[in-house]
């Protein structure tokens, strides 16, 4: 079966989708028009596909039909039905199948081309980066879910071994190339996987949102590097428009993945290689110790507070807190108490995490504070309620020698009252002491989040 | 190198300098749904799965070819409807926020 559609008018097609993306990502970037973006791409994703499937010379018509309809109904399902607080893992877990078809891509343009140099290469190219976003990708979304330990998993030795497995997988692909021998290619994918398996095991959740940036920038390159593959055999204008989506998500991706790593004031190979939190703490032990405060008592402070700077963090997401949290904001405003909020840019799980939630929530943008425009506000500030954060105030941060120095954080602890609403008395993510909760002015408020703001709420209500 | 490929490294660097621009003033707030939606932009993929599987030959090339169109197809549905919902609960604050 074939259908004939002049290339032209395919092509044609192409550059309006590809000037369509471009336009949505542009759009996306502002938030009166996000969503205008995202419909944008979504049409212009909708008929890139739809003239790829009329192309002349396509066969095999039956099984890409079966295929666009299992992928595309289960990644629809799985999205659907996904709670808000999943988000992070999901886009990882989208972001991996972007990787694994690259890499499927790759595979497939390996065995019918192995011979062509040009193609060959740039097939192993995007193999290489398409295996290990996929199985990288895989890691952070059972970390994230909580299938997998979140903690480091440091292995001895292991920039060694990570090496050795890489130069292994890579030369495995160079003999392929070399001896144009097929036989080759499966220890090539499968030494890959597993080195994106162990480039990401030691890497902690804190870690989690600038290691699915990058994973989601490399499978933008791994796109663009079978683009490149493609545009020389049949049906290569295909390629083109992979090669132009691709490159923009690698490019944008890179930059937002810079621009996170900046945020927690480290460098990305020291999030990929520093094994970040299975360091010791070499600063000795923390004076003081944790003073609790009931629920009553927390809501008398805040109801005769000035202004109150909620800070929001990760135990906010877990125990979906962030209505109640709505609720407590306009209390405390019929009360006459500014509220504000304080978001640090890596509070939570990914760059504007706390952002969404809080958005979902029904809190007005304009309330929500970055960490630059906050932090010259906390000493006038009467009451901070950090909500689950821990990490992002830990003033340890700016103490030399603790894991966390140099990393930017909200500085809390020069309100005139702290309140923490956390479930126990643990370490946050990075697995370090939090000097805050030890300080004078800071009070602990124990339990689930969304239980202890229940219970400020109906203390204000009286 | 054959023309078509140098073709496409000039359209790359193009491109490239492209998504830098379009990406450079982002506000932190926008950060997830902008990393959401470039997830989705480069489910382009299922194309060039579409176009691998269409022009297989062999078993072994149909089945990695498939593998491919499922996941692309995944990447590109799931993708878009993670970035969907979480924009659509910005539009929804806006609503709330305007009405005040």
């Amino acid at each position: 079966m074939t259908i004939d559609v002049l290339p032209d008018t395919i092509n044609a097609v192409y550059v309006v989708a590809v000037i369509v993306f471009i336009l949505g990502l542009k759009a996306m970037s502002s938030p009166e028009t996000a969503r205008r973006g995202i419909l944008f791409a979504g049409v212009a994703m909708l008929i890139a596909v739809l003239v790829t499937f009329l192309s002349p010379g396509l066969s095999n018509f039956a099984w890409i039909a079966l295929g666009v309809a299992i992928g595309g109904l289960a990644g629809w399902y799985w999205a659907r039905v996904v709670q808000m607080t999943a988000m992070p893992q999901m886009v990882a877990m989208f972001n991996g199948m972007g990787g694994g078809a690259a890499a499927a891509i790759a595979a497939v343009e390996l065995l019918s081309s192995l011979s062509n140099v040009a193609i060959a290469g740039l097939s192993i190219a995007g193999g290489v980066i398409g295996s290990i976003s996929i199985a990288g990708s895989v890691i952070a979304f059972l970390k994230l879910q909580g299938w997998l330990r979140s903690k480091p998993i440091v292995l001895p030795a292991r920039q060694v071994v990570n090496t050795v497995v890489l130069v292994v997988g890579v030369g495995f692909g160079a003999f392929a190339l070399l001896r144009t021998d097929t036989v080759w290619l499966l220890p090539f994918f499968v030494v890959l996987l597993l080195y994106g398996i162990l480039l990401t095991l030691p890497i902690g959740g804190a870690d989690m949102p600038v290691v699915i940036s990058l994973f989601n920038a490399l499978t933008g390159i791994a796109v663009a590097l079978d683009g490149f593959a493609l545009v020389n055999g049949p049906l290569g204008d295909a390629g083109y428009a992979m090669v132009i989506a691709g490159t923009l998500v690698g490019a944008a991706g890179s930059l937002l993945t810079l621009l996170m790593a900046k945020a927690m004031n480290r460098s990305v190979a020291n999030v990929f290689f520093g094994a970040f939190g299975a360091t010791e703490e070499t600063g000795g032990p923390i004076q003081g110790q944790m003073k609790p405060i009931d629920a009553s008592d927390a809501a008398v402070l805040m109801a005769y507070a000035n202004q109150v700077i909620i800070v929001p963090g990760y135990g906010m997401a877990v125990a979906q807190a962030q209505q109640k949290v709505k609720e407590l904001a306009d209390l405390l405003e019929s009360k006459g108490v500014t509220v504000k909020f304080g978001i640090h840019p890596v509070a939570g799980r990914m760059p504007g995490h706390m952002n969404v939630l809080l958005a979902e929530a029904g809190i007005s943008y304009d309330k929500l504070f970055d960490r630059d425009e906050i932090n010259a506000e906390f000493p006038s500030t009467d009451v901070v309620l950090v909500l689950g954060a821990n990490d992002v105030v830990n003033p340890a941060a700016h103490r030399k020698g603790s894991p966390l120095e140099g990393m930017p954080i909200l500085d809390v602890e020069q309100a005139k009252n702290v309140i923490v609403i956390k479930r126990g008395q643990g370490k946050g993510f990075a697995g370090i002491e939090n000097d805050l909760f030890y300080r004078d002015n800071c009070r602990m408020l124990y339990g689930d989040a969304q239980q202890v703001v229940g219970k400020l709420v109906s203390e204000l209500k009286k | 190198m054959a023309a078509d490929l140098w073709t496409a490294l000039f359209i790359a660097i193009l491109a490239a300098f492209t998504g830098y621009e379009v990406i450079g003033r982002v506000p932190v707030l926008l950060h997830t749904p902008l990393m959401s939606g470039s997830n989705f932009i480069h489910g382009i993929v299922l194309v060039g799965g579409i176009v691998a599987l269409g022009i297989a030959t062999d078993p072994l090339e149909k089945a990695v070819g498939f593998v491919a169109v499922v996941m692309g197809a995944m990447n590109v549905t799931g993708g878009y409807v993670v970035t969907e919902r979480i924009l659509a609960m910005f539009d929804r604050s806006k609503r709330k926020g305007g009405a005040k």
